[in-house]
């Protein structure tokens, strides 16, 4: 591949990438991000090449494999360019009618998206109500490029913006624009990116770092995956700029080994991108050298702090210090360092390109420009979801979401991750920011959105998510390590129904320990989960110590299973699924749960055809007895004659 | 694991004592698990106490000090997977193959671990089998799934 040693250059060979392509000549986009692959995308791709040669289409029509448009829900997602037809959960059996119908430009109706409330279909991507309410400016180039080849990035005009940086203004004039442009941190902190590059560019070490931080850790999110997978060249550009502004000469992008799509992805984006000159030496002959290394996190949620990730850097165990100083004057190796993360980066071309003034008229006063949440859980769309601050909880849960599936009722939405906190039912006519979400006690965090319905337990959550961080805290100070630990065996023993009176007031006691006096982010948000959880569902937790009842009849060691005899068709189904044959009973005999073999794990609830509804669960009430053998039969109305 | 293997690993990584991890991850990579000459080596060769090497390899949830079995059972954690029941697949896979997270069975055959979320949230609860995601489990599926694995 030729190097491009001019922004005239680049212009020119954007224009020869464009020329070389029929815009009307149609082409077959299949996501192959993580979530998509794994619902059988790698089928579905064979497949179209296999379909394409077999037709002998192979000039008339070409396929790509990009990143993920952030509809897993129903992956895998295929849209058909240049008419953008979107066809929704394909199976390799469906192929060869999607290549026929593209050959004749027909539609495969049955493919489409259908509106489950009303039963319209949405043939377009952009008509689907999913899609219809947010404002894609990140992750909408996602489904329009293929990461692993520089070409597609270029023709979306990338690497412009750098070239304007590099040519057109000083390393001032692009720290001042950031700095306009209000960008916020993604990460969580929500710091402000350009007050962090100045820290950085005006410390007098010469030797800078900048670094990417993608070790996203957040249980539930994966919208810096979907970034990176997808688009890495956006990050790239991104950070290069960023080297440009605060004067540095290496970078680092940190991700988890985790996410081996994503690093596949980001090193091939490296390469390419040196082979081209728009990373390494003489960047696009402006003088300007930056070269960019991959390190592959091994695992460890604490190094998604600052100064812990930067410690891993250096080959050591990632443990966080105390930021008296901050890593931007004082980091890797004790050079100044900035680091943020990908979907900050990734908003830096954007703004360097569209101006401060374009960025800021999304979002709200404090939090400008859209921001990408990983909408999971129950919910009925699970998937990205980017949309501008400051949009109400509300229309993200419902609008975007699609409500709660199986008629069930919401009961809250975690945001945050563990840091963050759950907002009730109350508080979703709430603005999605970074001081809002503050206020009501849970945080941004990285853009995680849990949505939980009425089988939820809070207590439970709290619990899930002191457990997680006891087993991620790195041990180095005593309130996190030992203070988590505590808390965690107080709610194992309220959802085990072993709690008792205080345990809520010694949780308080603690946890106001652990913020007060914890080194670094994870301890002294580790509370956050049960404070939020306490202060919107105190009743939970009383009904588990006082009742020892489970109000969501979630927890395994206060639910019991019952099977009601009137409701009992003794059709077999849970008494054959049943794991540990727990259930007795024949044809023609009402079944009954054997409650001391029963290991409550749900399968005869779930199995039971919905017509009986005859297994229930039961919490806080006693077992009835089982009915007498002799009284077991059952009458078929109807069948007898 | 052969000493040369070690060594082309530890070239390709620059040989600084800053390439710890990476180094430490890919012989994790080929051989599955991190066997005591290997560290030593590691060690020797990048002139960084087994001290610290060890601090390491147990610090960070990518690193096995034990062998690994046939099959590598990851049962996702995640938030978006637990309140969709994940604890009650991982109790069933517990019950079944009769090893807890982080244990390999005595004939090798399992080796089970929990991880926090490998991004299908769309198909939770997921179970991962040597790399392989099976979506949407409940413990009547999961049952299903490690019957057919031999």
């Amino acid at each position: 591949m030729p190097r491009i040693n001019s922004p005239e250059d680049l212009e020119k060979v954007r224009q020869e990438i464009l020329a070389a392509r029929d815009p009307g000549r149609p082409c077959i986009s299949i996501c192959a991000g993580t979530g998509c692959l794994a619902s059988g995308a790698g089928e579905v791709i064979a497949a179209f090449k296999a379909e394409i040669e077999k037709q002998d289409l192979q000039a008339e029509v070409n396929t790509r494999e990009t990143g993920c448009p952030g509809f897993c829900e129903r992956g895998p997602v295929v849209v058909i360019y240049p008419e953008e037809i979107c066809y929704l959960q394909v199976r390799p059996e469906d192929v060869p009618e999607i290549v026929s119908a593209v050959k004749e430009k027909k539609v495969v109706e049955r493919l489409v998206y259908v509106d489950p409330a009303t039963g319209e279909k949405a043939i377009l991507e952009a008509d689907i109500p999913f899609y219809k309410h947010q404002v894609r400016n990140l992750i909408g180039s996602n489904i329009r490029i293929d990461p692993k080849r520089i070409e597609d990035y270029l023709a979306i005009g990338g690497y412009s913006a750098l070239a304007r940086v590099l040519f057109r203004m000083s390393a001032g004039e692009v720290l001042s624009e950031v700095k306009k442009s209000n960008l916020r941190g993604r990460g969580g902190g929500g710091f402000p990116t350009g007050r962090k590059w100045e820290e950085s560019r005006n410390a007098p070490d010469p030797i800078k770092y900048v670094i990417v931080n993608a070790d996203e850790g957040d249980p539930g999110a994966f919208m810096d995956r979907a970034l990176l997978e997808g688009n890495p060249h956006s990050t790239l550009e991104g950070l290069t700029i960023g080297a440009y502004a605060v004067g540095a000469r290496e970078g680092y992008i940190y991700v988890r080994q985790e996410y081996p799509l994503a690093v596949e992805n980001v090193i091939i984006a490296i390469k390419q991108a040196e082979e081209r000159g728009l990373l390494g030496k003489d960047i696009l002959g402006s003088g300007f050298d930056f070269t960019v290394k991959v390190h592959k996190g091994a695992g460890a949620f604490v190094c998604g702090e600052s100064s812990a990730l930067m410690t891993a850097l250096e080959g050591r165990a990632g443990e966080p210090r105390p930021k008296y100083i901050h890593t931007a004057v004082k980091g890797v190796w004790d050079h100044p360092s900035v680091l943020n993360n990908v979907e900050t980066w990734a908003n830096v071309p954007l703004i360097i390109n569209k101006g401060a003034g374009w960025f800021m008229q999304f979002g709200t006063e404090r939090s400008k420009g859209t921001k990408i949440f990983s909408l999971v859980g129950k919910i009925t769309n699970t998937g990205l979801v980017e949309v501008p601050m400051g949009i109400a909880l509300r229309d993200v849960i419902y609008k975007i979401g699609g409500g709660i599936p199986g008629g069930k009722r919401f009961k809250a939405v975690q945001t945050g991750g563990p840091s963050g906190g759950c907002i009730p039912e109350s508080l979703l006519d709430l603005e999605v920011g970074f001081d809002e979400l503050s206020r009501a006690g849970s945080m941004m965090g990285s853009g995680g959105m849990i949505v939980m319905d009425e089988d939820t337990c809070m207590v439970d959550v709290a619990r899930y998510f002191l457990n997680f961080l006891t087993d991620e805290s790195c041990g180095k100070c005593v309130p996190c390590r030992e203070g988590i630990r505590q808390m965690l065996k107080l709610l194992d023993n309220i959802v085990k129904g072993k709690g008792k009176e205080g345990d809520i007031e010694l949780l308080e006691a603690l946890s106001e320990t652990a913020i007060d006096a914890s080194l670094c982010a994870l301890g002294k948000t580790a509370p956050n989960p049960f404070l939020s959880t306490l202060k919107y569902f105190r009743e939970e937790y009383e009904a588990h110590i006082r009742q020892k009842r489970c109000p969501a009849l979630s927890c395994k060691e206060l639910i019991a299973y019952h099977i009601e005899p009137e409701k009992c068709r003794a059709c077999m189904i849970c008494a054959k699924q049943c794991p540990v044959n727990a259930i007795a009973g024949g044809k023609n005999l009402i079944h009954v749960i054997d409650q001391e073999k029963c290991t409550k794990c749900g399968t005869c609830f779930e199995v039971c055809p919905a017509r009986f509804g005859a297994v229930r669960k039961l919490s806080g009430e006693p077992v009835p007895a089982p009915i007498p053998e002799d009284a077991r039969a059952v009458s078929r109305k109807g069948k007898e004659t | 694991m052969d000493i040369g293997k070690i060594d082309k690993i530890i070239d390709r990584h620059g040989g600084g004592s800053d390439s710890l991890i990476q180094v430490l991850l890919e012989i994790q990579s080929e051989n599955h698990w991190l066997p005591g000459e290997a560290l030593g080596r590691v060690g020797e060769r990048l002139r960084v106490p087994l001290t610290r090497i060890r601090h390491i390899a147990t610090f960070y949830k990518a690193f096995s000090l034990v062998p690994k079995g046939r099959h590598e059972i990851h049962v996702c954690m995640g938030t978006a997977c637990h309140v969709r029941g994940a604890q009650r697949v991982l109790d069933t896979v517990q019950d079944l193959t009769g090893i807890r997270p982080g244990e390999t069975g005595l004939d090798l055959k399992y080796s089970l671990e929990t991880v926090n979320c490998v991004g299908c949230c769309a198909l939770g609860p997921v179970l991962e089998i040597d790399g392989k995601t099976h979506g949407k489990m409940g413990p009547a599926k999961a049952a299903a799934v490690l019957k057919n694995m031999e």
